[in-house]
């Protein structure tokens, strides 16, 4: 909320300025975001009147003025404005004067002619864009005046950003009260005495929706002159709290609305047919608003009809059809009570938020509606003239608020905030915000909240105004102490930081991607796979929930391989969300993506491109911090449609999916506008994070013995098939067992491989003669030919 | 046995002359050898009288003593610039960089949220965490949230469904331990979360850390030094922190922290809007509507929370000046942590 200082000074005047009274206001919660000033600095500028207009003998378009309102009397300026005229009263810079931007006003000829002044416009003064000609002061400004006095410019705009809870500071009332807390001072307040009807004049007003709307005032003002011009303090008020001057009873309105806080709507009589019912709206009831929009409107929605029509919809926006125009004469205005939850969340659903809807939505004072109309007549009959008929207040008083009755506990203040209180400070604070104590004693308070402090419900409430008022920052402040047991952890569960740092240590650079992606991306990585949609996307490349990471990594490759990166090794951890028939699963997964030459490039490291068995070793590292990586194997799987047919695995842990490896779909790697071939992987957190502890086995003083086989089979079996049979066959004493070697070429037959596989040999307790290891080793070759037809290469 | 002297002259002269081990080898087998020219004069002795013999083998075995001596400083010495030429020509260009893979890195953020993780762990505090797609209860009503809640437009809120939506904070994390565990409770809750709001400064999804206490007798003094030596500690600064008052649903008394400003030390700039303090998270005593939804009984416990935006602080420790640039994941940025 934006609000003029000096207004604010109207009601409490403390003698700080202004930028103790901005950091008193945000110290006590109402946090202010900018203070601007009214008028940037100038001087020497006086309120003048053109006494007499001539042409200027050497040019069209300026002309000679003689100006009153100077310290020398009449004097000559030479003006350019269209809009000077005889009479006209305006801004004169007179000789000496500075404007804003440094100008300094001297005597000066123009084209032959002395000029000892300027007529200003607003835009000269920095008081807005301007016409293009001279600000036209009102008639009966006070010529000579100083023009910053006139218009009262040393002021300043404060703009509070207030939370939700403080709906009674949006008014410069409810800041008075606040600012006449912080310093203990009373307020002076306008008169809001009733106005004596003049009419008997009334109008019928029904609560068909009492639990809505309690409490309607209205009253009728008959003969009012709309054609009025709002007078400029008028003006001014409204435009430094950020409105637009529209006309006189709007203003007024809106003005009440500001000083009081209570929003407030003037119907045009004569289009209103025999009463205002107060009810909910029908489905699909359509209103014209004010605005010149149409609105459909819901049952949830309560509005403000007559005996024929829906007028406006309560609380946000009237409507056009009976709104106050050119020819009204009579005008009926509203004053009403609205339960903040009969208008929460309609203005968000309708896109219509106001003024009048911010402040029901936050709560308006219930008290408040009669003197507002009282306030609101006043002011109309000092602009605009007319009648006034008696107030008509409709209520539903079982369906009024109650202010609470609240007690707080001095203990528990005392514990809450870790100090004591003498109970007079605590009694005087209370009283201060306009809490009624209706008991005390030595245990704590019994009181009842003030109409405007409807926030104000429970003892906790109360505590944070205590606080509030003395202070946060003069509150105690303690190093909290606790029994502090060592707790046992998990060791049987490898840290998601271990496999983090994993791959950090493999030359990988974590990514972190939004979670929403482009469906049209992730329909190829997880075709099939149903995605959890947003209902309201912020666009529609960020609409669904990632079903796999590589949604997210795939892009963040392409970019930076669109920004000259050749080589990129990237992971990321976090959710997936899988829809399922047993709900969504919410998956931890850990996923990466390389491609590029396997090392960077460097003297000594070769330009090779990485290839699947990169991405392997770098996933095989991260199966091997739980140390059951003998629980994981590979399996070969042209399923996936992501992925490249003949190059990829699906990671199985002892028999379970926990995730996948692979090149991605060369098809993809077209689609998604990737360069060069991309391997991936992702993993079930879950699924690879159970460890086991790492288990001694004794160390062996006797030597070891390797032989090495070269084993020539069909190019189809694979490795793990032949280590397989090796290890069936090989016998105990086999501890290590390597592939050293694959080829197939020259010297080997279409569609055979060679294979070597290095077997080693050890026993704990005493070296192994020649003739096991060759028993052992016979045995793998003839196991060998018998299961693959393998034959011993030569 | 004149020979002799001349002999060793000849053979010091040699052993001296030899340029490599190799003829250092030839000058040895030479002279001291089996067929050697001294071994030739001892087997000569035989020629001698028997009073002549002792002196003159004594005499040619000196010799041969003070030769081998000779041979072998002269090999120490040749196979010492054997070795120095050897080292002269190996030697490298140390300054060229190493062979292989070279380091990757955390995302900031992890670093950030680990180093906030560190700072609570080690004075007692558990990590939890929750899912990502919450339901309204926990992320809303649990909170004191109830629909309606002119709070509910601080969030700016991604639905999935009517009562699904991404969590907006990582609250909904205090509501599911509180439920599950019994005071005393101290957690931080770290994690992602969503609101649909994209500009220079708000990113649709950021990362926030949470934290709870429950526990007999906390009070706001609890809360305000936990903040205070919290901040310290992760801007390694002797800040000034202060405690405005300030309104969330779910704690009463609330508060907005405020640091001074780390760019101009509370002189005013445009980061901090020239108030010399720059807003860095949210915290209060838990509500006991809040309570209340998780069956705490609120004569006996008390409690706190606060959350802050790690974005935020890791922008003001490391420098960082655009929120985007943390998920954009250019290498030109990850590379720099």
């Amino acid at each position: 909320m934006k609000f003029s200082e000096s207004w604010l000074r109207e009601w409490v005047n403390p003698s700080i300025d202004t930028a103790e009274l901005v950091a008193q206001l945000t110290m006590a919660g109402l946090e202010v975001d900018a203070v601007e000033a009214v008028a940037p600095a100038f001087s020497g500028v006086v309120v003048g009147e053109i006494v007499s207009v001539a042409p200027h003998p050497n040019a069209d378009k300026l002309r000679v003025c003689q100006v009153a309102g100077g310290a020398d009397g009449e004097v000559q300026v030479v003006c350019g404005a269209p809009n000077a005229r005889q009479g006209l009263k305006i801004p004169f810079a007179t000789v000496g004067a500075q404007l804003p931007g440094g100008l300094k006003i001297r005597k000066a000829k123009l084209r032959d002619v002395e000029s000892f002044g300027m007529l200003c416009g607003e835009d000269e003064l920095g008081l807005g864009e301007g016409s293009g000609g001279l600000f036209e002061l009102p008639s009966n400004a006070h010529v000579g005046a100083d023009l910053r006095d006139y218009l009262g410019l040393d002021d300043q705009v404060i703009e509070v950003d207030l939370t939700p809870n403080r709906g009674d500071c949006l008014s410069i009332r409810g800041l008075a009260r606040e600012a006449g807390v912080l310093n203990s001072m009373p307020l002076t307040e306008p008169s809001c005495a009733p106005v004596a009807a003049q009419l008997d004049d009334v109008f019928g007003v029904e609560l068909a929706a009492p639990a809505a709307c309690p409490r309607y005032v209205g009253r009728v003002i008959r003969g009012v002159n709309v054609a009025a011009e709002s007078p400029l303090w008028l003006q001014e008020k409204l435009r430094r709290s950020g409105l637009r001057s529209i006309d006189p009873v709007v203003d007024v309105t809106n003005y009440v609305m500001l000083e009081l806080g209570q929003p407030m709507h003037a119907f045009d009589l004569a289009r209103l047919q025999g009463g205002i019912v107060v009810r909910m709206a029908e489905q699909g009831d359509q209103v014209e608003l004010l605005d010149g929009s149409k609105a459909s409107l819901n049952a949830d929605t309560l509005v403000i009809a007559d005996h024929e029509k829906t007028l406006a919809i309560a609380g946000i926006m009237g409507g056009k059809q009976s709104a106050v125009c050119a020819e009204t004469r009579d005008i009926f205005l509203e004053s009403a009570y609205f339960d903040p939850i009969a208008i929460a969340g309609r203005p968000r659903d309708y896109a219509l938020h106001t003024d009048s809807s911010h402040r029901f939505e936050r709560g308006v004072d219930p008290k408040l509606q009669a003197v507002a109309v009282e306030r609101a007549t006043a002011l109309l009959l000092e602009i605009v003239g007319g009648q006034p008929g008696p107030v008509i207040q409709v209520e539903s008083e079982q369906h009024l608020p109650v202010p609470a009755n609240i007690i707080l506990s001095r203990a528990k203040l005392q514990q809450q905030l870790a100090l004591t209180f003498e109970s007079d400070v605590v009694s005087d604070m209370l009283r201060r915000l306009g809490l009624d104590i209706f008991a005390s004693d030595g245990q704590g308070w019994s009181c009842r909240a003030p109409s405007w402090r409807f926030d104000l419900s429970i003892d906790m409430d109360l505590i944070e105004e205590v606080a509030r008022i003395y202070g946060y920052n003069r509150l105690p402040t303690a190093t909290i102490s606790a029994s502090l047991p060592i707790v046992g952890s998990n060791e049987r569960v490898t840290a998601l930081s271990t496999l983090r740092q994993q791959l950090t240590g493999r030359g990988y650079r974590e990514a972190i991607t939004y979670c929403f992606v482009d469906p049209d991306v992730q329909k190829y990585l997880s075709p099939g796979l149903e995605s959890v949609a947003l209902a309201n996307p912020i666009a529609s490349d960020m609409a669904v929930m990632r079903t796999t990471l590589w949604s997210g990594l795939l892009p963040t490759v392409r970019r930076n391989l669109n920004r000259q990166q050749s080589r990129v090794r990237i992971f990321e951890t976090g959710l997936r969300f899988i829809p399922g028939h047993e709900g969504l699963e919410q998956q931890s997964m850990i996923a990466g993506a390389i491609t590029g030459s396997r090392l960077p490039e460097r003297w000594t490291n070769s330009r090779e491109a990485v290839d699947f068995f990169d991405v392997k070793a770098d996933v095989e590292a991260l199966l091997q911090q739980g140390h059951s990586f003998d629980q994981f194997c590979f399996i070969a799987d042209d399923s996936h449609p992501a992925l490249h047919p003949g190059q990829c695995a699906r990671i199985e842990r002892n028999g379970r999916l926990v995730g996948y490896i692979g090149q991605l779909h060369p098809r993809l790697q077209k689609v998604l506008d990737l360069g060069q071939p991309v391997f991936l992987f992702e993993l079930l957190l879950s699924g690879v994070i159970e460890s086991q502890l790492p288990a001694f086995k004794g160390i062996s003083k006797f030597p070891e013995v390797r032989r090495d086989l070269a084993l020539i089979v069909e190019e189809t079996v694979s490795a793990e098939a032949l280590c397989n049979t090796v290890r069936q066959n090989a016998g105990s004493y086999l501890i290590d067992l390597k592939i050293f070697d694959v080829y197939q070429g020259k010297g080997i037959e279409n569609n055979r491989k060679s294979i070597g596989m290095g077997l080693t040999f050890r026993d704990s307790s005493r070296t192994l003669t020649e003739e096991e290891i060759n028993a052992a080793v016979e045995s793998v070759v003839s196991a060998m030919k018998e299961q693959f037809s393998a034959s011993l290469r030569g | 046995m004149e020979n002799l002297e001349l002999l060793a002259s000849e053979a010091q002269q040699a052993i001296e002359q030899a340029d490599g081990l190799a003829a250092l080898d030839q000058v040895r087998v030479e002279f001291l050898g089996k067929k050697g020219k001294l071994t030739d004069l001892l087997k000569g002795l035989g020629k001698l009288s028997s009073e002549e013999r002792p002196a003159a083998g004594a005499r040619i075995n000196e010799v041969k003593q003070a030769l081998q001596a000779q041979i072998n400083v002269r090999r120490d010495s040749l196979e010492d610039a054997a070795v120095s030429a050897k080292l002269a020509n190996d030697s490298i260009d140390v300054t060229l960089p190493g062979r292989g893979e070279e380091s990757g890195g955390l995302h900031l953020i992890t670093h950030t949220m680990e180093r906030i993780e560190a700072f609570f762990t080690q004075v007692g505090y558990k990590v939890e965490e929750g899912p990502e797609i919450e339901d309204d209860y926990h992320n809303f009503e649990a909170l004191n949230i109830p629909s309606h809640h002119p709070a509910r437009a601080m969030h700016d809120t991604f639905y999935v469904t009517g009562n699904t939506v991404l969590r907006t904070h990582t609250s909904p994390v205090q509501i599911r331990t509180m439920k599950t565990q019994e005071p005393p409770i101290r957690i931080i809750c770290p994690g992602r979360v969503y609101r649909c709001d994209s500009d220079l400064t708000h990113t649709p999804m950021f990362h926030q850390v949470e934290g709870l206490v429950v526990d007999r007798d906390v009070s706001m003094a609890d809360l305000k030094g936990t903040i205070d030596q919290f901040l310290k500690a992760f801007f390694e600064a002797d800040l000034p922190v202060r405690f405005r008052p300030s309104y969330f649903p779910f704690t009463e008394p609330s508060a907005e922290v405020d640091i001074q400003c780390t760019n101009c030390r509370g002189a005013g700039c445009r980061i901090c809007k020239n108030t010399g303090w720059l807003e860095v998270m949210g915290c209060g005593m838990v509500h006991p509507n809040v309570f209340a939804h998780c069956n705490v009984d609120t004569t006996v416990y008390s409690g706190f929370a606060f959350g802050m935006g790690v974005e935020r602080l890791a922008m003001l420790r490391y420098g960082v000046n655009d929120l985007r640039l943390f998920f954009e994941n250019d290498l030109q940025f990850l590379n720099q942590f």
